[in-house]
């Protein structure tokens, strides 16, 4: 027996009605919606709370009153137009940050190919000299879209790489540098004192930079990417959010508790392993997927 | 995070000091916090309803204990039907047959799958196996490359196909290679894949169907959310899986996905990923996962009398 279909509850049936009461079965359907999203218990507490305040009693369709929450959401992770900040002179420099396996190199594959379409030359820093493979990972990426990459030893020191592809982008006058770091853990301390190592590194060379710090969230993650933005956000400063993997079934809604508590804009979403997979944030469509009912 | 479900739970259970047995009006609000506490960790929604459901039942009517503090007897009766649910005491870990036993490892675009090769390989070879790697992600760049550096640095046999489009033929082959060297257990890294993605699911199945490994495992990321119930669920339409696999257990992730997967697939809980490094594989316990789980710490300990 496959408990799958019993756990997928069908609550479309709510959509369909002709109009109900708002009573307490309605708001425990909503915030079902909401939790499943993985934006937590908070978020979809206070959103259903609030519909009990402004609703309860009436008679209304759950779509208007989804329809009411998602044009608050949408304000809420709404982006500013431009994805990434470049520098005014000079190589642009971005670092790529986040836990293991989060998406972080393929997500460098997926800029690499935006900024070449847009004409830019790229250099790669291929940062993560721990995990097997990952630097031969990067250079078929490299090979794969024209950009150059500097590499290290395996074992290697990161910083020194980074420091190495910095000054190849500079002597090169390459318009975009991304350095790939290792994942590590939010709770590593050590590791995470080697990126804020990198971050200086990066900044001795060119004093604004790194311009953009990019986090790699995997959208599969639930509630511990908000301590994964914590831990991030302290040691390496980021500037923006890759919310990769959104082209699976999960909904990637713990960014609405992330742009709450840090607001750090979602830049791109990833949408597959392929390096055009990859999207600016529509903050309209994200919303509305949120609400797409299960099984779809 | 332990502090504040604590005194929450205090305050929330003081109403049961004095009365004769627990109700479900007296418990309420406390139970209303271990849902909460459950949704946190990410165990999935209609999994935490269907838990709460069972240890309300189980409570109901059970004698308040003057002995413990009303909080010790509600988390003692709830970390028992959650141990139960993970999978009772420690299963014992992994049967061989004699021969060649082949297992798989599938799940999810980087959960683990290709480092936990790794990983036991290393716990099969203290046990004295003769292991072999197969290397049948012919799609994410370097998979294969990947694999035979952990393979070089365990002294394992890796066998590829370079060139070869289909991971099928690869796994038939490496089957005869592992047949002729004497080889005990052959294990095979499969690409990560989406559950939905139903072409690269049709794949796997298609490996399974010809090559029928004896065990099948899911590997699952250990911060993964709500999603978890669909996609495992997915996997195991597929597979009949065998056994589970949860990692990154090293961080502060508290991994209820790992309940939610248990429960939607039926499948024992086999091992736990506790580091990158190639030995950090350690039995499932579900005493601690459970405490874990609950984010209940070491109060635990405490309530083992109940
Ligand atoms: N479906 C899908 N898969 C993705 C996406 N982004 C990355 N992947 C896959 O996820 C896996 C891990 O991606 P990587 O880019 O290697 O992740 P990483 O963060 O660099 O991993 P580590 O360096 O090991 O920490 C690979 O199999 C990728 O092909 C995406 O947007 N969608
Ligand atoms: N901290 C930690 N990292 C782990 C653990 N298991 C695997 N990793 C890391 O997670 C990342 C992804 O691991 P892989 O083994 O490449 O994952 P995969 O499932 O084979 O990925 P794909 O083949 O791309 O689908 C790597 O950086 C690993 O080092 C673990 O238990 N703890
Ligand atoms: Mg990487
Ligand atoms: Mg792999």
């Amino acid at each position: 027996k496959k408990t799958t279909d019993l756990l997928n509850t069908d609550i479309r049936d709510l959509f369909k009605k002709e109009g109900r009461l708002v009573d307490d079965e309605m708001l425990d359907s909503l915030y079902s919606i909401l939790v499943k999203t993985d934006m937590g218990v908070g978020p979809a507490g206070r959103i259903r709370d609030r519909v009990k305040t402004d609703f309860r009693g009436r008679v209304v369709h759950l779509t208007d009153v989804i329809a009411s929450v998602k044009s608050e959401l949408r304000e809420l992770v709404a982006q500013p137009l431009q994805p990434i900040t470049y520098a005014a002179e000079g190589p642009t420099v971005v670092l790529v940050v986040g836990v293991n396996g989060s998406g972080k190199t393929t997500s460098i594959a997926k800029l690499t190919s935006y900024f070449r379409q847009q004409g830019k030359s790229v250099v790669l820093g291929a940062g993560d000299t721990f995990r097997a493979a990952a630097c031969e990972q990067l250079t078929i990426w490299a090979e794969r879209l024209g950009a150059n990459i500097v590499k290290g030893e395996a074992g290697g020191d990161p910083a020194a790489v980074a420091h190495r592809a910095v000054a190849t982008a500079i002597a090169e006058k390459a318009d975009v540098c991304i350095i790939d770091t290792a994942g590590r853990l939010q709770t590593q301390t050590n590791l995470m004192q080697q990126l804020e190592k990198i971050h200086r590194v990066i900044g001795k060379q060119i004093p604004e930079a790194p311009h953009e710090v990019i986090l790699v969230l995997d959208a599969t993650a639930g509630q511990n990417a908000i301590s994964q933005a914590q831990g991030f956000s302290t040691a390496a400063h980021c500037t923006g959010i890759v919310l990769a993997k959104l082209d699976g079934s999960a909904k990637g809604g713990v960014v609405i508790p992330i742009r709450e508590k840090f607001s750090i804009p979602v830049k791109f979403v990833g949408l597959g392993e392929k390096a055009t997979d990859l999207a600016i944030f529509d903050s309209d469509q994200f919303v509305d997927a949120l609400f797409e009912m299960d099984g779809k | 995070m332990f502090e504040s479900l604590q005194n929450g739970l205090k305050s929330a259970l003081k109403t049961l000091q004095g009365k004769a047995r627990l109700t479900e009006s007296n418990m309420r609000e406390g139970l209303k916090l271990v849902e909460q506490s459950l949704l946190e960790a990410d165990v999935g929604l209609d999994v935490v309803r269907d838990f709460m459901g069972r240890v309300t039942e189980k409570a109901v009517g059970e004698k308040v204990l003057l002995a413990l503090d009303p909080t010790q007897q509600v988390v003692g009766i709830v970390r028992d039907e959650l141990i139960t649910l993970l999978g009772g005491p420690a299963e014992p870990t992994i049967k061989l047959k004699a021969g060649l036993n082949i297992f798989m490892l599938c799940g999810l675009q980087g959960s683990g799958k290709t480092t936990t090769c790794g990983k036991l390989s290393t716990l099969l070879m203290k046990s004295k196996q003769s292991v072999m790697l197969c290397a049948a992600d012919l799609q994410r760049p370097a998979a294969i490359e990947q694999l035979h550096i952990i393979g070089k640095q365990l002294g394992v046999p890796v066998f590829s196909k370079p060139g070869e489009q289909d991971p099928v033929k690869v796994c038939q082959e490496a089957v005869e290679e592992a047949k002729k060297k004497d080889v005990t257990v052959l294990i095979l890294d499969t690409a990560g894949r989406l559950a939905i993605d139903e072409e690269l699911m049709a794949q796997l199945k298609r490996i399974d169907n010809r090559v029928e490994p004896d065990q099948v495992f899911l590997v699952v990321d250990g911060m993964t959310g709500q999603d978890a119930v669909r996609s495992a669920g997915a996997f195991n339409d597929a597979l009949e899986l065998d056994g589970l696999i949860m990692t990154k257990l090293d961080g502060d992730t508290r991994g209820g996905a790992l309940l939610s997967v248990r429960q939607v697939t039926g499948v024992p809980i086999k091992f736990i990923g506790t580091g990158e490094h190639l030995d950090a594989l350690e039995p499932f316990r579900p005493e601690g996962m459970a405490g874990r789980i609950l984010g209940l710490g070491d109060v635990l300990g405490l309530v083992d009398v109940v």
